[in-house]
């Protein structure tokens, strides 16, 4: 790792262990990772460098995720809104879904990842749009209107504690912190 | 060079060879500013000592000119570590403070760079120092001036003062540490965390003074020191845990569920690991080196007559020959009570390393439970959020494969269809009679099965026994007992599926009663064993039980997941039927039973362990070959789970059984130990009249007499039985005070909700749906109920913190 070990200057490295879940090889394995995806003459200042969301969506981590689209929209700090990812957006997101990272702050994330319309709540469309990528881009595997209702009622009843038909971050953050699955499923390791 | 001179000249040192301006940097906890211009002066050792210290540069690094910051670049930041000059400090001011006392530090400095500990205290430039001391002078003339003057008034406003600015400077750290959990963007993030280490290292500075600022100097630098060597050591543990890779292939293809056996395979590799060397290390090494040789004592000998057979495979497989009498077993160690010339006490270190074999076991198994227990809460078994946690926490975001996720897909959509069904179904009749006349026949059979195991085992064993005594027993006949255990292993666990399939259970509950069932079958093989052994403590059966069980483990993987792939593969081109959908179709990975395969089997090693030092070197290789091979079967002849199975609650599960069969194989341990005389002519133990009488022995002669009067008064009963009293008190009393927190947090939720249900109410201008409230309401006047909304409000926010705190307390 000697040869990338050179390209963050020290100060920022320990600075992002700092900030981070990672440890040091993990981020310089980040880094290593995301200049790849960089054409050959951009690799040289690849911490201020962007990539476009067609080229991260070709790691094999993030390949086979329903929510790969979400995931590069709301971790993009990008002005043009083209979700394109910096050095520092991808740490954040590594950070998020490493191992060691806090179930809040994993919650935290997985709410805005599953809130479709960016509108703070998950109403019924939100939901919707989760159970249809979770079961898949096939027409045959897609559940029917009526098994649809039936569920998005069963889930409101159980998670809407105020009983406005959405669900906001703290009812969400209350059902998912009980779950024995969600830290050990909402994982990514590069 | 005034300073250098004055270091030099205050330390007495001869020249610049010594190291002593970096080991005065340490005891000072001033930082040392050395002149730019006199950079070129500084001696090479001087140089030397500095050059090890790089001044953090931070975001302002393209502005650096100085000609010792080019020099220091490029160093391993651990140099800015080593250095332990902790505080930034301004040398004018500390003239003024000189007349304390305190130090003997030269006063008159031209700042320039201030050498920092730590990238927490990040540099910024020579130009920026300066203007930065220009900037603290006035606090610190402020503080300075005050701490001198010695007035009362002004002495306590210099204290309020400074215990204010602690404070901010220790909030400022504390949201340092805590950065990480908050959800901001990195640009955020950075921003904020160089602020507050800037003020941080602005202000402890100014600290630094006023009465023990030596030793606060001094602890704040040893705690700098021990947070980045924390964290170096996070880093460097995480670079040794081996086969990353793998278990990331297997996850990314397979999922978290099947991954987590493996992870479960390497943690108990590494336990073995442990204990591998510690019986390594400490008994057999030590025998070997110092003990008698072979040869010298008859134990240590082959006895002539077998000596023509004794290097022969097959004798050596069966563990007799010159296996048989070597250091790996028992028998082979004299009971001399010190052995070579360090007069190693070897009885003693073997029976100490036996005990503490269990004992850091124990302590190994507890703390990953207790682990498991803390990231789980305590109700995972809740009902309540079936739907929700279906929705949103069944995405396995390790899977890459998009073969894998297809399968996941399905999986999912499936339960999700057979969740609304089973709700819409939960209300039709059963025929509960029947029910439960077919899970009592059902429960029936099993336990028939389980006597009749035990009762095979019992008959063979005491065949094998008879079959010792004879002369020419064919090969069936001496490895009949293993054979047997390990066929019944294999095929019972199907049967009792079979069985089951009468039950009607939901697939969860299923599953608990199949490993239940396969548990009870195990132990009460084990047990049967020994019990047919007991009056003959052989401890080369279980050296032999154990590599028959990893012969057959392998075997059976072999045949039956990759002969079944090869076969299924390469015969469905020309079979009648399609192999791969209908059966046999290719295996699935299946986790509960090599779970408890590798559970069992450490079981059996915690057991032979006492009697059989070299059983756990077995096991460790057995456990290497075991990752390579199974990640290669699993890779190349499984598919994928079609039905989804979350491995986390089960983590504890098998935790759980592991604990319990490690009491469980310590109890004939302890009872051997503890009752029965050891033979009399080979063991370490040979010629006492129990095992124990070494640690009597050990006390009486070779420690002072104060400590065996000191073991005995603590080994009374008197005081053993009220301290095991005492502990379960304790856990009494802290059981109800974990009741009494669940307790009060529902009746807080409750409360939360009816609380928000009102607000709601008055909002939308609704009557109250509560019927107390509504009779309260009735009584209020017009008047008061404009009031009520807004403190209602604060009311609720107020539980809600509350809620939120005990919450986390709760956690």
């Amino acid at each position: 790792m000697g040869g990338s070990a050179s390209l963050i200057p020290r100060d920022l490295l320990s600075e992002y262990q700092e900030l981070t879940f990672l440890s040091k090889q993990e981020i310089l394995l980040a880094y290593k990772r995301f200049s790849e995806l960089l054409p050959r003459e951009e690799r040289e200042n690849a911490c201020s460098a962007r990539v476009p969301k067609s080229q991260i969506l070709t790691l094999p981590e993030l390949r086979a995720n329903p929510f790969q689209h979400r995931i590069c929209h709301v971790f993009s700090t990008s002005e043009t809104r083209d979700d394109s990812m910096s050095f520092e957006d991808f740490l954040d997101m590594l950070s998020v879904f490493s191992d060691s990272a806090t179930s809040d702050i994993k919650s935290h994330y997985a709410f805005r990842i599953f809130d479709f319309d960016d509108d703070g709540t998950l109403d019924r469309k939100d939901l919707e749009q989760l159970v249809n990528c979770l079961t898949g881009q096939g027409e045959e595997s897609r559940l029917s209107s009526a098994e649809m209702e039936q569920l998005i009622q069963n889930i409101l009843e159980e998670s809407d504690i105020d009983k406005d038909g959405t669900i906001n971050l703290s009812e969400f953050q209350h059902v998912v912190s009980r779950s024995p699955d969600f830290a050990s499923s909402f994982k990514i390791v590069l | 060079m005034l300073l250098l001179k004055k270091v030099l000249g205050v330390s007495g040192a001869p020249g610049p060879k010594m190291m002593l301006p970096h080991s005065l940097l340490q005891i000072a906890p001033w930082s040392w500013s050395v002149d730019a211009a006199g950079e070129s002066l500084l001696s090479e050792h001087f140089h030397d000592a500095l050059s090890e210290c790089t001044p953090d540069p931070g975001i302002k690094m393209q502005n650096k000119t100085t000609a010792l910051q080019r020099t220091h670049e490029g160093k391993d930041d651990l140099c800015t570590e080593r250095c332990s000059a902790g505080i930034e400090f301004d040398g004018e001011v500390e003239t003024d403070t000189e007349s304390e006392g305190s130090s003997s530090i030269p006063s008159q400095f031209p700042s320039s760079i201030t050498i920092s500990p730590a990238p927490y205290f990040h540099q910024s430039g020579i130009l920026e120092n300066k203007k930065r001391n220009r900037d603290q002078n006035t606090l610190e003339n402020l503080l300075t001036s005050s701490a001198s003057s010695k007035s009362s008034d002004e002495e306590s406003l210099s204290e309020e003062e400074l215990a204010m600015l602690k404070e901010q400077v220790e909030q400022k750290k504390k949201l340092i540490s805590t950065m990480r959990n908050k959800p901001w963007r990195m640009v955020k993030k950075l921003s904020v965390l160089r602020e507050a280490q800037d003020f941080v290292e602005k202000f402890e500075g100014a600290l630094g003074k006023g009465k023990g600022k030596k030793l606060y100097a001094y602890k704040m630098m040893m705690a700098k020191k021990w947070v980045k060597f924390k964290r170096d050591f996070e880093n460097f543990k995480t670079q040794c845990i081996p086969w990353e890779m793998k278990i990331k292939e297997v996850e990314s293809h397979f999922g978290s569920s099947v991954a987590s056996y493996f992870i479960f395979l390497r943690w108990m590799y590494g336990v073995n690991l442990v204990l591998f060397g510690l019986i390594f290390g400490l008994v057999i090494i030590p025998e070997v080196l110092m003990g008698m040789p072979y040869g010298s004592l008859p134990r240590k000998t082959v006895p002539r007559a077998e000596q023509a057979t004794a290097m022969d495979f097959s004798v050596l497989w069966d563990f007799e020959g010159y296996i048989k009498y070597s250091a790996l077993f028992y028998g082979y160690y004299n009971n001399q009570r010190t052995i070579g010339w360090l007069k190693y006490r070897l009885p003693m270190a073997y029976f100490m390393v036996g005990i503490s074999i269990f004992g850091y076991s124990l302590m190994v198994v507890i703390r990953s439970m207790a682990r498991n227990a803390n990231e789980s809460t305590a109700d995972g078994d809740d009902d309540n959020f079936i739907f929700s946690w279906k929705m949103f926490t069944s995405w396995d975001y390790l899977i890459g494969n998009p073969e894998t996720a297809d399968n996941k897909f399905a999986s999912i959509t499936t339960s999700f269809k057979e969740s609304i069904v089973d709700e819409q179904e939960s209300n039709k009749d059963e025929n509960i009679h029947l029910r439960r006349f077919l899970r009592v026949l059902a429960n029936v059979l099993i336990i028939c099965c389980l006597c009749g195991s035990g009762y095979l085992i019992y008959f063979v064993v005491k065949r094998s026994q008879t079959f010792s005594k004879m002369q020419n027993v064919g090969w069936y006949e001496r490895n009949e007992v293993e054979i047997v255990m390990s066929l019944l292993g294999m095929f019972c666990p199907p049967l009792f599926e079979t069985i089951a399939a009468l039950e009607n259970y939901h697939p969860r509950i299923g599953l608990k009663w199949q490993l239940g069932r396969i548990f009870a079958l195990f132990l009460g093989n084990l047990y049967t064993f020994l019990l047919a052994l007991m009056d003959d403590v052989n401890e080369k059966e279980f050296v032999r039980l154990t590599v028959s069980d990893i012969l057959v483990t392998y075997i059976t993987i072999l045949v039956g997941d990759f002969i079944r792939a090869c076969f299924v593969r390469f015969a469905n081109y020309c079979w009648c039927w399609d192999l791969e959908a209908g059966f046999p179709s290719y295996a699935e990975f299946d986790i509960s039973g090599n779970v408890l395969g590798l559970v069992f089997n450490q079981g059996m090693i915690w057991m032979g362990s006492f009697y059989a030092p070299g059983l756990v070197g077995i096991n460790v290789l057995r456990l290497l070959t075991s990752m390579y091979f199974q990640c290669w079967a699993v890779m190349s002849s499984n598919v994928p789970h079609e039905r989804v199975f979350k491995a986390s609650k089960s983590n504890n599960f098998y935790m759980g059984l592991l604990l319990l069969i490690l009491f469980l194989s310590l109890l004939p341990v302890a009872y051997t130990i503890m009752s029965l005389p050891p033979s009399f002519d080979c063991g370490p133990f040979s010629g006492k009249k129990r095992m124990y009488d070494v640690i009597q022995e050990t006390i009486e002669l070779d420690f002072p007499l104060f400590v065996a009067k000191i073991f005995s008064y603590v080994a009374n009963p008197g005081l053993i039985i009220p301290a095991i009293l005492l502990m379960v008190l304790t856990i009494y009393y802290l059981n109800a005070v974990s009741k009494a927190y669940q307790r009060a947090n529902a009746e807080l939720k409750k409360k939360m909700q009816m609380q928000r249900e009102e607000e709601k109410n008055k909002r939308n201008n609704k009557a109250s749906t509560n019927p107390m409230l509504q009779d309260l309401e009735d009584l209020l006047t017009p008047s008061t109920k404009t009031e009520s909304p807004p403190k209602q409000a604060e009311e609720t926010r107020a539980l809600e913190k509350y809620f939120q705190e005990s919450q986390a307390r709760d956690k």
